[in-house]
């Protein structure tokens, strides 16, 4: 034994470190736990999709539904605010999409999208700025009749949500 | 300067005390005893009306959370009930809401006092580093408190605030979704913030009495910036600097409690009165006013830069605006402490006071018209006054002659 204990690498170097690493993973494993708490609850999880009739909803009109917390806009466009949105280059877009990749084949009038301003987050309000479309009150992004960011400081595009239609006038977002 | 006690313990009991727990030699030597530069201005009393601050807001909010519920159903509703039905809750929730914006406005003097006379520089750098932290800590606290009453102005705040950290790459969302609890601001949120608003005052309790205890090793910084030499330098701090900032805090409640009794909610929004509705933004949001500087650096950068969008890009001014204050022992290289003797920083250092009014009135004003160019100009002159002028000023400047010592100046002055 005595003469072991002379060993550059002793046993008990080796029980040190495989003890220490044990310690920390049993103190990452106990911290995990106390920060995950903090993530979004089973009760808010549950209510990933909604289902919304677009019936009654006219030409022109705008309404706000929640869909995880979050509103989402859901406009019936008008006629000029389609082919406004169509006729806007690619070029001139910081995000660029067309208002196809925005919208549903053979549904282009309604603009489904999360209400929240891709900036911080506060509601656009509709039917204004210089484009048409939405401006926000915060920090003064503006919006087209897309729903594309034109102004500001949004970074990007107003969100559009997964969703699709069940039928020609319900749809399924989430 | 530690060794200057001249206790010695009066009775048995003391001496039996004091090679136990030497409690009563230590306030003795650090409340009483502790030698203070004689020549401290008005400027200095504001350490104390901060601590001062520190308690009223910690009483009144341990008072407030007796009666407040931390539930999105019934937040609004018990802060109104705390207004209308506690006894003497009007005055307890106008002293806490009023509180946070003197305690702000007495810790921006402080900040600019240790500015203009170099109270940041060597040996105090971990005494200011500490101070910064406070800062951030108060800031942190002072939001989660705005968002208690939860109304339209807390909401939105919190929806603003916590969206900040979403520009993060890559973690952004994830984290995002942590700190609300959910996908939007909700119940969770404003249960963790009223979790999380009650802890951070001690947290803060615990970061001032490092601070005090940095302050306590090198001793004050003065007027003159001259360091103490012997003990014609000093006065006791009791009872000399205890009257004068007893005297500096009756003076500092004046204001304080005028709000309070007269116009407690002046300083306040009136969409604050609206319940919180997560599909409705009022026109026109702002923050408190204490926050307005930095929030108009935030919205000044509009544009993106390289591959940095615009939303980060003003996170990140954002952020750098408060973590370049961590740095400045280190950008102002000048060997004289005291503005007064720098005739070339101190026409910088009010330009700079002049520039931080400037980003709090822009911070105020809508992101529109000539709003939005100033508010770069500003943004750009704050951070020019870092970078740029305070090593440049520091390298090029001729001092003016320092007096040989704090009580030569102070002599030389009554003689004038």
């Amino acid at each position: 034994m005595a003469t072991e204990a002379q060993h550059s690498t002793t046993r008990r170097d080796f029980l040190f470190v495989a003890t220490g690493a044990v310690a920390g993973v049993g103190a990452a494993a106990t911290i995990w736990p106390l920060i995950n708490q903090m993530n979004p609850d089973a009760s808010t999880l549950a209510v990933a999709s909604v289902e919304f009739n677009l019936n009654g909803i006219e030409s022109g009109q705008s309404v706000t539904i929640l869909w995880r917390g979050l509103p989402v806009f859901v406009r019936n466009r008008t006629d000029k605010e389609v082919e406004e949105a169509k006729a806007v280059p690619m070029a001139e877009l910081r995000d660029p999409e067309t208002d196809e990749q925005r919208t549903k084949k053979g549904h282009e009038n309604w603009l489904i999208m999360i209400a929240n301003c891709t900036h911080l987050g506060c509601i656009p309000t509709g039917e204004s700025g210089e484009f048409d479309g939405w401006s926000c009150p915060c920090h003064g992004s503006q919006f087209d009749t897309a729903g594309r960011v034109r102004k500001g400081p949004a970074p990007t595009n107003l969100v559009v949500p997964p969703y699709e239609f069940i039928s020609d006038t319900l749809v399924r977002i989430g | 300067m530690s060794e200057h006690s001249t206790y010695t313990p009066g009775s048995g009991l003391e001496k039996w005390l004091d090679e136990r727990l030497p409690i009563i030699r230590f306030s003795k030597e650090h409340l009483m005893d502790f030698p203070t530069p004689k020549n401290l201005n008005y400027w200095w009393t504001f350490g104390a009306i901060l601590v001062m601050c520190l308690g009223i807001q910690i009483v009144t909010g341990v008072i407030l959370a007796m009666h407040y519920t931390p539930n999105i159903g019934m937040a609004f509703d018990s802060v109104e009930h705390i207004r209308r039905d506690v006894n003497g809750g009007r005055m307890i929730q106008s002293f806490h809401a009023v509180g946070a914006s003197m305690f702000f406005a007495a810790v921006y003097i402080h900040i600019f006092r240790g500015m203009y006379f170099g109270s940041y520089k060597a040996p105090r750098e971990i005494l200011w580093i500490l101070g910064v932290l406070i800062f951030v800590l108060m800031m942190a606290t002072a939001f989660m408190g705005y968002v208690l009453p939860w109304g339209q102005m807390s909401g939105w705040a919190a929806t603003v605030i916590t969206n900040i950290f979403a520009a993060i790459p890559v973690i952004g969302t994830p984290l995002l979704e942590l700190l609300r609890g959910g996908f939007s601001v909700g119940n969770p949120t404003l249960n963790r913030f009223f979790s999380l608003h009650y802890l951070l005052p001690f947290v803060i309790a615990a970061v001032v009495a490092l601070h005090i205890w940095a302050l306590h090793v090198p001793g004050n910084n003065n007027p003159i910036g001259v360091d103490v030499k012997d003990s014609r330098d000093t006065l006791p701090f009791h009872p000399y600097y205890t009257m004068k900032d007893a005297f500096g805090m009756v003076l500092f409640l004046i204001p304080f409690v005028w709000f309070a009794f007269f116009a407690p909610d002046i300083l306040g929004h009136p969409d604050n009165y609206i319940q919180f509705d997560s599909q409705v933004t009022p026109a026109h949001i702002v923050p408190e006013w204490y926050f307005l500087p930095f929030y108009a650096i935030l919205r000044a950068i509009d544009f993106n830069l390289l591959f940095i969008n615009s939303k980060l890009l003003g996170v990140m001014f954002f952020i750098g605006s408060i973590v370049i204050l961590f740095l400045l022992p280190w950008l102002d290289t000048a060997k004289v402490r005291s503005g007064s003797f720098r005739p070339m920083f101190k026409w910088f250092y009010w330009l700079f006071v002049i520039n931080f009014i400037g980003l709090t009135y822009l911070g105020a004003q809508p992101a529109e018209g000539i709003y939005v160019l100033l508010s770069k100009v500003c943004t750009a002159y704050y951070f020019i006054h870092f970078v740029v002028i305070l090593p440049v000023v520091s390298c090029i400047e001729k001092p003016r002659p320092l007096p040989t010592s704090i009580s030569e100046s102070v002599l030389a002055k009554s003689h004038a």
